[in-house]
């Protein structure tokens, strides 16, 4: 298997978007923009290993040591190298129309009943009565409450179970810092990055093997179509923390309650906790669990985390939440929660105000149907890609349950088939290792986009591999 | 400011309302209840002495319930209270709305902060001491910046903090988080700068200028000192320069006025005590490219890697509002609002004869109370004049004595304040 290496790109990538200019003062810009990003290479770039010391030798250095757990990390974050990938191209082809469909990230605007409650929040700011500062740290109770009574009615959460975020992956970091260096992990293979980057970080993990492409210490639990993306749990390690992910990032595949139900006993059998990511739950088409707390004994064992960005096109606006039932305990009988609690008090200040009004607007009965109306939609855009690919004979995997199409190139490396969608159809992919060793061999295709651009690129899919 | 280990409670102007304190909360030890096999994090697992703000928020609610007709008047957490200029709302506003339009919707952005955003940050605070836009990362906050500081430093580092300073007490007992915590005294005997020459060597310097709790601005000669002593040291200096728009005289505003910083720290400043963001949360840190590991490696890459991993931007409409802020003089009258309450405060303690540093280049008044117990003065206050304040003890040993007393407040409140304050202690 060919070994990935990214470029150590001296300025920094970024992943997107610059500010529309409202009428005046601030230069316009619009998404399609080029980047003025400098080319490092005319042909399809290469990776490099980042190195370990400056490249340019500096006159002074301090003596603070250098994180070794972050020198642990062979590349980039995925997201922005794919990112860096799609603006270099975009300077290779300034003429083309590129579509992405690689980084996961919403396109259609935020339906009306929920930016005008943000907007009257702002307003707001500007009143006496209306003006608030510091929040509680856990989040505005009346937004803890709500996401209690739509997401986890009956399930024996209470509101103050409920921490609200901004955003999963944030929330990632704050629950590694809880657990500590200590502790081990397993995840999927594939998952999403933030997990085992975190970890790794963190200091949770041994080196990365190149041969195998996975850090040591790290439980990898492999989920392909031959076991239907559900790890084969009598192989599996007994590690302190379990990432699971369902309806799962990047391959699609949603957990059944049987499923689910052998995870929280395994994880009860083995004393572990599970960190149990539904971002995607309302994706869901197949009557899966949407919450791990469906599954009886579940609190004792499971951290739920979830976000708006994917329900409410909030990826820009930053909003989740994550649940810590009380009933999870330490070895020592001590409730995780409480040093969640003051990780979230210590180490964060609370999600943004504006933000939080929002979230309370998403989940108003008017909110609740508008989400589901833009869940619908990128539902349907994953139907036209899950069809292109099955018209093509591709094995396909994922898009019933999660906004994502998982596509088997059988024999082939996800970063060359990634350049090669990249280079000949100018779609912008995700490729599969990106996520893990297990991901190697498929490509990840995202279904956010307009419709007439997901239309566009599968026409280009078709004539690529016609 | 970096609060790693202090809850900030609400503490609204209504209601006790203890964010932080579950009492819900008991270790279950009934035979059932089932424990993990995990164990608990052993840098958390010792617990601080007394949280600050709920342990205020405790006395506060005490109080009320044994007078609940006082009209309690809270100088106690630095919360800002005065409303956000209209032209830095509507311009959130109009962009939140634009998140409903083709045009003005807006995804995922970097991770480092918006392009225009860093520039009109790198241009309004360090113009002339040309800190590029790419070196500024915009946050939701500086609590969140030092904890990803934190992670990108590892826990092997050692570091010291001024005393008094916020947050403090016994850090190192209490969250782990130094391998080794060092305490800087400042006070008025020495300047309210750490005599450098007693002070160890450590990885990491905490230094707040202008300073939360004692509202003192070190001097450009200080900081000299602090420079040279970090660079002699190898030592990162972390520069929390939140209240630089609350300089009134030419105390340094950023560290990096200082030649040769560049080397040695990064600065972290946030947009809550000048634009009202304490809400909103907005603010940045800069991670000069100079700035290397002792392997040469350069301080940013790893910084970015960490916001990359760990974080996923700040709000849009927060930094919408942001760039409003940027370019407009409205938030001016709010710094220029709370430094006259601060005033007013010092006026009256003056004409009180008692000794009040700050409240010139911060919104904070440190009041000295010599031989006294700051708990004991922080509930003499509560009691006899119905003000809340913070005790000194709760920013470090070095703020025994002292009591800070926060010039955020609508003016009403402040002049009231002031009278009570005559009243009590004339």
């Amino acid at each position: 298997m060919p070994l990935h290496q990214y470029h150590f790109n001296a300025s920094i990538s970024s992943s997107s978007s610059t500010f529309l200019a409202p009428p005046s003062a601030f230069a316009s810009s619009s998404r399609t923009q080029n980047f003025s990003l400098p080319l490092r290479n005319s042909e399809i770039c290469r990776c490099v290993a980042t190195p370990q010391e400056a490249k340019t030798p500096t006159a002074y250095k301090t003596s603070v040591s250098r994180n070794a757990n972050i020198g642990k990390l062979q590349a980039g974050y995925l997201f922005p190298e794919v990112a860096r990938r799609r603006n270099a191209h975009k300077e290779k082809y300034p003429d083309a129309q590129v579509i992405s469909l690689g980084i996961g990230d919403t396109t259609e605007p935020i339906p009306d009943v929920i930016t005008s409650s943000m907007s009257k929040k702002c307003q707001a700011l500007s009143t006496l009565e209306g003006y608030s500062g510091y929040g509680a740290e856990q989040g505005e109770k009346s937004l803890r409450a709500a996401i209690r009574s739509t997401f986890y009615a009956d399930l024996g959460i209470n509101d103050d179970d409920i921490f609200v975020s901004d955003g999963a992956k944030c929330d990632i970091s704050r629950l590694q810092v809880v657990f500590g260096s200590d502790v081990t992990m397993a995840v999927q293979d594939p998952s999403y990055p933030a997990y085992v980057d975190s970890s790794v970080i963190m200091g949770q993990t041994g080196q990365f093997q190149k041969d195998v492409e996975k850090y040591a210490n790290i439980e990898y639990m492999n989920c392909t179509p031959v076991n239907g993306f559900f790890p084969d749990l009598s192989k599996s390690a007994r590690t302190d923390i379990i990432f699971f992910c369902s309806p799962n990032n990047p391959t699609g595949a949603a957990a059944t309650r049987e499923q689910l139900t052998r995870l929280v006993q395994f994880a009860k059998d083995n004393g572990s906790i599970i960190v149990y990511d539904s971002a995607y739950a309302m994706y869901m088409s197949d009557d899966n669990p949407r919450s791990i707390f469906e599954i009886p004994g579940a609190r004792e064992v499971a951290i739920e985390t979830s976000s708006f960005s994917k329900y409410a096109g909030f990826t820009g606006v930053r909003l989740g939440w994550t649940v810590v039932p009380k009933e999870l305990l330490f070895s020592d009988g001590f409730p995780v929660a409480r040093d969640f609690n003051r990780v979230v008090c210590t180490c964060f200040n609370g999600a943004s105000n504006i933000a939080q009004a929002g979230g309370l607007a998403c989940l108003s009965p008017e909110g609740l149907k508008a989400m589901r109306e833009v869940i619908g939609f990128y539902k349907e855009n994953t139907e036209i890609i899950v069809d292109t690919f099955n018209s093509l004979g591709f094995k396909v995997y994922g898009g019933r349950n999660a906004p994502y199409v998982w596509v088997h190139f059988p024999g082939r490396s996800s970063w060359e088939v990634f350049a090669e969608i990249l280079e000949k159809t100018h779609v912008v992919t995700t490729p599969g290792s990106g996520f893990g060793p297990g991901g190697e061999g498929f490509v990840r295709v995202s279904a956010f986009g307009h419709r007439a651009n997901v239309l566009e690129a599968c026409k280009r899919f078709r004539q690529l591999y016609k | 400011m970096y609060k790693l280990l202090i809850c900030n409670s609400t503490l609204s102007d209504k209601l006790f309302d203890p964010g932080c304190l579950h009492t819900s909360f008991g270790i279950r030890k009934e035979k059932k209840d089932h424990y993990t096999n995990v164990p608990r994090n052993a840098n958390l697992e010792k617990l601080p002495k007394g949280y600050l703000f709920p342990e205020i928020s405790l006395r506060q609610h005490q109080h009320l319930e044994q007078h609940p007709d006082a009209s309690l008047i809270s100088l106690g957490i630095g919360d800002t209270t005065e409303p956000v200029p209209d032209i830095v709302t509507s311009r959130m506003a109009d962009f939140a709305s634009g998140l409903s339009t083709l045009e003005g919707y807006r995804g995922y952005g970097a991770e480092q902060g918006n392009k225009e955003l860093r520039k009109a940050i790198a241009e309004t605070f360090y113009k002339d001491v040309n800190v590029k836009d790419s070196e500024v990362f915009v946050s939701d906050g500086a609590q969140c910046d030092i904890a990803r500081l934190q992670l990108l430093l590892g826990s092997r580092v050692t570091a010291s903090v001024q005393d008094p300073s916020f947050p403090a007490g016994d850090l190192d007992h209490e969250t782990g988080r130094y391998h080794r915590l060092e305490y800087m005294k400042c006070g008025p005997e020495n300047k309210f700068f750490p005599d450098l020459r007693r002070t160890s060597s450590t990885d990491v310097i905490f230094f707040c200028s202008p300073n939360n709790p004692t509202g003192h601005a070190a001097t450009r000669q200080q900081l000299e000192q602090l420079v040279k002593f970090a660079k002699d040291n190898g030592s990162i200096i972390v520069f929390d320069s939140a209240y630089a728009t609350y300089i009134s005289d030419d105390s340094p505003r950023s560290i990096f006025e200082i030649p040769g910083a560049k080397e040695v720290a990064v600065e972290i400043s946030s947009f809550s005590k000048f634009a009202g963001f304490t809400g909103v949360r907005l603010g940045w840190t800069v991670v000069p490219s100079e700035l290397c590991f002792s392997n040469g490696f350069p301080v940013i890459h790893d910084f970015n890697r960490v916001v990359c991993t760990c974080f996923n931007g700040a709000s849009n409409i927060a930094q919408a509002g942001g760039l409003a802020c940027l370019s407009s003089e409205g938030v001016r009258t709010r710094v220029n609002y709370y430094k006259e309450n601060a005033e007013i405060l010092l006026d009256a303690l003056a004409s009180l004869n008692i000794k009040a540093y700050g409240g010139q280049n911060a919104p904070y008044v440190w009041v000295h109370f010599p031989g006294m117990n700051s708990w004991e003065v922080f509930d003499m206050i509560l009691e006899k004049a119905n003000i809340i304040t913070v005790p000194g003890c709760g920013f470090g040993p070095g703020g025994e004595e002292f009591l800070r007393i926060s010039a955020f407040g609508h003016r009403e409140s402040i002049l009231e304040a002031a009278r009570r304050l005559k009243a009590l202690f004339s």
